[in-house]
Order: structure tokens, then C-alpha cells, then sequence
């Protein structure tokens, strides 16, 4: 890392979240929680990438990602990849894998299903869309498009 | 073929195969002509109705009752603890420890899904909001095959509220298994629904729109009616000119297929003239008593005894 200039700050220990779909950094800062996080989250918008034309980034330094929160993040931003930093050097890179289905963590937008009247975790299932997902409840049967959904439990 | 249906839950139409279906409406039709009036003896089924209905309801009670089951249950959620904040998964965890199946209604969608997470008893969905209703399908396929002498390769028009209609979703749904031509007649505004264009191009169903009955009623065997309800529109202006143009007229059959048949969910308002009630077109009477066997058939497989 010495030599390399870092467009955003480099952190010590901690999880780059990388090629995030530009437009969804902020969304994911909100399903994550982050800006509850007491250490120091570092955020790129709109930064200028070989493979995607542009790309969000974030850097959340001292914290992994548990798997859930990973599949939290498959939702907004599907082709993103997870690095883990340990004492400056990325000691672990993979690319999101999107689980085939998603509990608890995505508030059905049907106001008229059970899962918003029900002491209940949601479940969607998966459905891969190109560069979004779509996902349909298991419950109400709808299919909803990433912009579709709003709010978010974690 | 095996009946596969035993100790399942009937929640959705889309998870019974076509060999499931066939062998609901082949049973549904030897209940119909042979009555089992102890089939089902010693057998008790809870009717969970948190939303009114009279014809579901009351066809679920009288297809357990003429097996030869019982029937425990309520009509009216007023009379149940959902009322003091009970959860359905809870009531339905109780209740499902008194009966050995659970016909239900509820007005939000995915509760019977909910609910067959709660008891290992099987439920039967009798509608969830505008969810799914998969009885109602059964009995629309069985009425079909009954007045057709057959199930494939049949043109069939659906025409009405097809926006808002789950009958009509679900029976497009399942009449992709059967080969049929459809006709969507609707105004503009409450025509089917992109998604479900989209399975039925994805499975080769061959389909068209139309704004005028009178566009397909030569060329159909089954004529399937539904209601436009004024909540519908925003302008009630709109409502008015679309509700006169959609109301079935006896002199509009003149040049109906000798063989076609009217069919209709009900309840019926205006839009099919009772003049119609008496010509040899009108088949949504026997529609509805069928509803009796499909239940029957269903009730009988879900509990292993047909
Ligand atoms: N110590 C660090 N602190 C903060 N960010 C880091 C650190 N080391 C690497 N990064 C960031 O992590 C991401 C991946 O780093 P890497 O050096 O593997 O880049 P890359 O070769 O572009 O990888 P990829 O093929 O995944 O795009 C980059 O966005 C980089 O800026
Ligand atoms: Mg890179
Ligand atoms: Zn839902």
C-alpha cells in the first residue's frame, strides 16, 4: 500500500466495500447502520472506474461484515466486492455472492402484507435482474425492484 | 397417479402441477356424481373467516359437512382474539390443534402462507387480500371442463376488471398448462397486468386485447365475466361510460358459438342481463354449486382419504 495513492484514506484493520453500483453507497451506509458505528467510515461517491465507469466505495475501519450484513448489501449492490484490511494489506478479497433469499432484513413495500402487521421476519426471494436484483416476497407473492424498497430492519 | 396433495397446504395455484390439478378435477367430478357421505367421518375441519364472505364460507362448511365432517370456526374476526391484538400465527397454532384442516380468509395478503407456518395441519387458502384465491381456480377449471367435455385447446375470454382480478390472474395462470387462446376484454385502464403478459409470452400462451365484448364473442367457448367496481376509477365520469359498455345483453349472443358458455365468480350486479340467465350460454349457476365439489375433492386429498 506504501507507494499506492488512495483516492479515499486508507484505513488500518477493517472491510473496503468496493464497485458498488454508483448511487447505492449511501443506501447501504442506511441498511448497515454505519453512521451509528463508532469508528471512522470513509465514503466515495462517483469514483472513476475502469470496469464500471464510475463507483461507489465504502471504508469502514475496524469491523467485518458478518455474512447477513453481506447479503444486505447483495441487495442494492449485487457485483460489489469485500476486502478485508489487516494492518494496511488486503488479506481477504471476494466478490458478493447473492443469496437466494433474504430474512428479516427488507420491509415488504405491500402495506397490505402480513409481514407488516405480524410479529414476523420478512423473507424475500431472490431474483437476479441484470444489474439490480429483483425480489419476491414469500409472503404476499409481489415482486419488487430494488428502487421499490424503502426501508430496511437491521 | 398418486395423490401428492395429501398433508399439504393448498395456498397458491402455481404450486400444484398440472397432474395435480387433473386428479382434483377427475375427484371433483366423482364426488359430484357419486356423494361420500362418510368419507370424511370423525374429521373436523376450522373454517377461519377474519373477513366476511358468504359464498367461500359457506361452500367450504357444506363440502366438509356433505363428506360427513364437522365443521367448528367463526365468520366474523369481531368474535375472535385477533381483535385484542392476538397474532394470526398464534390463533392459528390453537386452532390447529383442535381440527385436522383449516379453510381460511383473511384480507391480508400472504396470511394463509403465515398461517401454514403456524399448525402442521393443512390450510386451505380461501382468499388472502388480493392475494390468491386457488379454489376458485379449481372450480373455474372443472366448471370449464365440465360444460367443454374438455380442458385443452379452448378459447376462453376474460373480460372486465382484468387489472384488479386475482380469479382472472390465477385462472390465466393455470390455463397456460391447458393450451388455451385467451381474449382480454377490458378498458384500458383495468387491463391484465404486464407481469402476467409476461409468463403467459414466456410460456407460449397466445393472447390479445380488446376493448369490445362484441370484438370476441363469436369466436369463444367460454366467455369469463368479471364486475368493474367504481372504486376503480378516479373519475367517475369514466366509470359511468365504461360501466354501460361492459354490461352482457341477450341480443349480443346472436352469433355466440353454439357451444359457448358464460361464466362469472359472482356476485353478479348488472353486468350480465338475468335475461341471460335462462338461455342455454348461462353457466355461472353451475359455476358456483361447483365450487361444493372442488372443495370436497380437495378436502378429501389434503386429508389423505381419497
Ligand atoms: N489499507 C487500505 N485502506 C483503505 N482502502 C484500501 C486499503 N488497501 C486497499 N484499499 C482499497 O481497497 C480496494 C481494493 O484494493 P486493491 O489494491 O485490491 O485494488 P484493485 O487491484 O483495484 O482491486 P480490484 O481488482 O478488486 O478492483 C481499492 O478500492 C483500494 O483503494
Ligand atoms: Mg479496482
Ligand atoms: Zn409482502
Amino acid at each position: 500500500m506504501k507507494e499506492k495513492k488512495l483516492l479515499v484514506n486508507a484505513i488500518k484493520n477493517g472491510t473496503v466495500i468496493d464497485h458498488i453500483t454508483a448511487g447505492s453507497a449511501l443506501k447501504i451506509i442506511r441498511i448497515l447502520n454505519l453512521a451509528s458505528h463508532e469508528k471512522v467510515v470513509t465514503v466515495g461517491l462517483n469514483l472513476p472506474s475502469k470496469s464500471m465507469g464510475r463507483k461507489d466505495l465504502i471504508k469502514v475501519a475496524e469491523r467485518e461484515l458478518s455474512p447477513d450484513e453481506v447479503s444486505s448489501v447483495a441487495i442494492l449492490a449485487p457485483q460489489a466486492s469485500i476486502n478485508i484490511v489487516k494492518n494496511y494489506e488486503i488479506v481477504k478479497k471476494f466478490k458478493i455472492k447473492l443469496p437466494e433469499k433474504i430474512e428479516s432484513v427488507v420491509v415488504c413495500p405491500n402495506p397490505k402484507c402480513i409481514t407488516n402487521h405480524e410479529p414476523m421476519a420478512s423473507v424475500f426471494f431472490i431474483l437476479p435482474n441484470g444489474k439490480h436484483i429483483k425480489l419476491r416476497c414469500k409472503y404476499c407473492e409481489k415482486v419488487f425492484g430494488h428502487d421499490d424498497i424503502r426501508e430496511y430492519r437491521v | 397417479m398418486p395423490n401428492t396433495l395429501k398433508g399439504r397446504d393448498i395456498i397458491s395455484i402455481a404450486e400444484l402441477s398440472k397432474p395435480e390439478i387433473l386428479l382434483v378435477l377427475k375427484n371433483a367430478q366423482e364426488l359430484k356424481k357419486h356423494p361420500r357421505p362418510k368419507l370424511l367421518e370423525g374429521l373436523v375441519m376450522g373454517s377461519c373467516f377474519f373477513e366476511p364472505s358468504t359464498r367461500t364460507r359457506l361452500s367450504f362448511e357444506t363440502a366438509m359437512q356433505k363428506l360427513g365432517g364437522r365443521v367448528i370456526g367463526f365468520a366474523d374476526p369481531g368474535v375472535t382474539s385477533a381483535k385484542k391484538g392476538e397474532s394470526l400465527y398464534d390463533a392459528i397454532k390453537i386452532i390447529g390443534q383442535y381440527v385436522d384442516v383449516i379453510a381460511m380468509r383473511h384480507p391480508l395478503e400472504g396470511a394463509a402462507r403465515r398461517a401454514a407456518e403456524a399448525t402442521d395441519k393443512p390450510i386451505i387458502n380461501g382468499g388472502d387480500g388480493a392475494n390468491q384465491h386457488p379454489t376458485q381456480t379449481l372450480l373455474d377449471l372443472f366448471t370449464i371442463q365440465e360444460c367443454q367435455k374438455k380442458l385443452s385447446n379452448l378459447h376462453i375470454a376474460m373480460v372486465g376488471d382484468l387489472k384488479y382480478g386475482r380469479t382472472v390472474h390465477s385462472l390465466a395462470q393455470a390455463l397456460t398448462h391447458f393450451g388455451a387462446r385467451l381474449y382480454f376484454v377490458a378498458p384500458d385502464s383495468l387491463q391484465m397486468p404486464a407481469y402476467i403478459c409476461d409468463e403467459l409470452k414466456t410460456k407460449g400462451v397466445k393472447f390479445s386485447m380488446h376493448k369490445k365484448m362484441e370484438e370476441v364473442i363469436g369466436k369463444v367457448d367460454i366467455f369469463y365475466m368479471t364486475r368493474i367496481q367504481g372504486e376503480r376509477f378516479a373519475d367517475p365520469m369514466e366509470y359511468e361510460k365504461v360501466k354501460n359498455s361492459f354490461v352482457l345483453k341477450a341480443d349480443m349472443l346472436k352469433n355466440a358459438k353454439p357451444n359457448l358458455k358464460i361464466l362469472h365468480p359472482l356476485p353478479r350486479v348488472n353486468e350480465i342481463e338475468t335475461a341471460i340467465d335462462k338461455t342455454k350460454f348461462a353457466y355461472y349457476f353451475q359455476q358456483a354449486e361447483n365450487g361444493l365439489y372442488a372443495r370436497q375433492a380437495l378436502l378429501a386429498m389434503v386429508l389423505g382419504k381419497i
